[in-house]
């Protein structure tokens, strides 16, 4: 088990790896994504309060998980970079950062989106979650730009592990703080859908987006890890072989 | 003559000494403890001005403006948490200190807040009287005040460890603390709004009071930790 | 001897220049390891190394039997740095800013005044360090290290800005230092005549 971990902490391992692992992240996703769409859109019915906007939840709620996710795993990685000082669990986070950043932009424009056939308004302050997603995406901005003003990488990855962290900690205190903060006010209806419990048709389809925007997700961060593996060790001995081996492009 | 030392320091000495020194700093220098207290009054007077002056809507808003006015005076006041140190290196002394790290940041924090945040907090009433905020909710302000900027020292010790020498630092720490502040002044300004209504408020006081013995209690360590990082 | 300070196999990366790789060396008491080479040879990041303030790639330095990664309080404890900057703070005076690093680390005298004299600069000890020339600052520094019980002086260039007096005082403090079975590590450009065993290790 431990030798497995320290292959899989060697970069030209999980180059290799993450090579042969993508495909099979990336296909069941597109799978998903297309049934969950498909069924979203034509098949689940109108939601009774809602009608039809509702079913931007599709994309909404798998984008605001995925934004989650994320951050938790910039940080979890930092952490590990940090204490074990793996060089690629720095990369892992240093590759999650867009990517988790981009999916807090379109929870956003998908909350708007949403939000604007119920509120009237494109922007609504007094709903947590749209409030918290924003104030997540700041704190995405900051690792970006933490990262970007540090020239030296090895010093660069360990400031901005360092600084995950202490968001990660403040995530939940984030959530919380916003929540009682709009309950302060009433009458500022919440994205939900309405109904006590999900109709199963309702539901399925929303899970089948969630699983395939993860693994579409994972399949994506690897090809981003790869790269950023390949940036960072580009003067090593291996990458050399690799690109001037006669053997078939990476 | 090298093996027993005539003198040894406790365990507590470091952050004693580190606490007077800045202190004593700060008393030879008291313009860089006037300069936050201005902004503070500035801001406060801003609002005003460019909102109008109509009474009802200060005083529905006073609350929610003096703690804004106090977070971004705090702001601007960490950049130079550890900037002179790093600039002159003293910091270097202190990372190669057996004193344990974590203890000198605090004790340069606690400094910190005692000639940033306290004075805040002592003319806080002055500007809460222009926003003609009842007398009652003046007392929950102070205590908002103390709770909150004790918190924004504690985690602004740690954004400005991260970004301490670095190009832009101040508009760095600024992005970097903002989000997480949101927190603290959520619950500072919503309280005092609370109090000045004449609502029950304790529940936010001890959201306050548990955030800032969360943060005095962690974010020294998270401090020390990006010291060393920012020094190499 | 035994080999208090020793270096296994130090390589070292800073940006995306590699500054030294398989470096080792071993130091005992009574010993002066002293560091030579060009500008931007890597000296000062090698001290930084050794005074624990930079990571290193691979290898590891070793204090006593322990590696100072693991020790660190125990080796922070048995040395003093003298950087390239004086870091002392320019608005307190003499006194004040040796006060409060007799607060950091262990001291072997406290008879400040005494070992201002030796340094010359008794005198000015009431005035803030911002009225002092660069020499008369880097004598300050030099009381910190006459203060400290530590067994390891780690010093960068410790003759900058310093006149003819200046140096001959820092080769005899060393000196001393070193026949009271202190240890030594210098980076210097100029020559340094310290009687004591002495190492070197030029830095390309």
């Amino acid at each position: 088990m431990w030798k497995f971990l320290h292959k899989m902490a060697s970069p030209p391992y999980f180059y290799k790896l993450a090579k042969t692992l993508a495909p099979w992240f990336a296909v069941p996703g597109i799978l998903l994504i297309a049934y969950g769409s498909f069924a979203g859109l034509f098949v689940a019915p109108p939601d009774y309060q809602q009608g039809d906007a509702f079913r931007i939840i599709y994309v909404h709620v798998p984008a605001a998980y995925l934004s989650m996710m994320g951050y938790m795993i910039m940080a979890i990685a930092g952490g590990i970079g940090l204490i074990w000082r793996m060089k690629l669990a720095h990369a892992v986070a240093a590759a999650v950062a867009p990517l988790g950043a981009a999916f807090t932009f379109l929870a956003l424009v998908t909350g708007s989106v949403w939000g604007k056939p119920i509120w009237g308004t494109w922007w609504e302050w007094g709903d947590p979650r749209l409030t918290s997603e924003l104030i997540l995406l700041f704190l995405y901005f900051g690792y970006m730009a933490l990262r970007g003003s540090i020239d030296e990488v090895a010093k660069a990855d360990k400031a901005s592990a360092v600084l995950a962290l202490v968001g990660a900690v403040n995530i939940p205190i984030i959530h919380f703080s916003v929540e009682w903060w709009s309950s302060l006010h009433q009458g500022a209806t919440l994205l939900k859908t309405g109904g006590p419990a999900m109709d199963s048709a309702m539901l399925y389809p929303l899970l089948a987006m969630i699983l395939g925007s993860s693994l579409l997700f994972g399949a994506q961060l690897l090809r981003r890890v790869r790269t950023e593996v390949l940036y960072r060790e580009r003067r090593t001995r291996w990458v050399r072989n690799m690109i001037l081996s006669p053997e078939a492009p990476a | 003559m090298n093996s027993a030392a005539e003198q040894t320091p406790g365990l507590l000495a470091g952050l004693t000494a580190t606490v007077r020194r800045d202190l004593l700093l700060a008393w030879k220098r008291p313009g860089d403890v006037l300069n936050p207290l201005f902004f503070f009054a500035m801001v406060c007077t801003l609002f005003p001005l460019a909102v109008g002056p109509s009474v009802e809507q200060l005083q529905f808003s006073g609350p929610g403006i003096l703690w804004v006015a106090a977070l971004l005076a705090m702001l601007l006041s960490l950049n130079s948490l550890f900037l002179a140190d790093f600039e002159d290196g003293s910091l270097e002394q202190l990372l190669v200190s057996p004193q344990p790290l974590v203890l000198l940041g605090l004790g340069k924090t606690i400094a910190h807040w005692l000639t940033s945040g306290l004075p805040l907090v002592i003319i806080s009433p002055l500007m809460a009287m222009t926003f003609q905020m009842p007398l009652e909710s003046i007392g929950v302000l102070m205590l908002t005040l103390t709770l909150g900027t004790i918190s924004l020292s504690m985690l602004g010790s740690v954004g400005a460890a991260l970004t301490v020498g670095l190009y832009r630092g101040t508009a760095l720490l600024s992005l970097l603390i903002l989000p997480l502040a949101m927190p603290v002044l959520i619950f500072g300004a919503r309280t005092v709004s609370l109090a000045a209504a004449g609502d029950v408020y304790s529940g936010g006081i001890f959201a306050l009071a548990a955030y800032a013995v969360g943060a005095v209690s962690l974010a020294p360590y998270a401090t020390a930790a990006a010291l060393r990082i920012s020094n190499e | 001897m035994t080999a208090k300070l020793s270096a296994n196999n130090l390589t070292l990366i800073r940006g995306e220049r590699c500054l030294f790789t398989g470096l080792s060396f071993a130091l005992g008491t009574g010993q002066l390891l002293l560091l030579e080479g060009q500008n931007g040879s890597g000296k000062t990041s090698l001290l930084r190394a050794l005074v624990g303030l930079l990571e290193l790639e691979e290898g590891e330095i070793v204090w006593n039997g322990e590696p100072i990664r693991r020790a660190r309080q125990a080796y922070f404890k048995s040395l003093v740095w003298l950087a390239h900057r004086v870091g002392l703070k320019a608005d307190l005076t003499l006194v004040e800013n040796l006060q409060f690093e007799s607060a950091l680390r262990p001291i072997a005298n406290t008879d400040f005044n005494a070992v201002l004299e030796r340094l010359g600069i008794e005198r000015l000890k009431k005035l803030p360090m911002r009225s002092l020339s660069a020499g008369q600052q880097r004598r300050v520094a030099l009381a910190r290290v006459l203060l400290s019980a530590a067994d390891l002086w780690l010093m960068d260039e410790p003759f900058t800005n310093l006149d003819r007096d200046g140096r001959q005082l820092v080769d005899e403090i060393v000196g001393q230092h070193l026949s009271n079975g202190g240890m030594c590590v210098m980076a210097a450009h100029q020559d340094v005549e310290i009687d004591a065993p002495t190492q070197k290790l030029v830095l390309e």
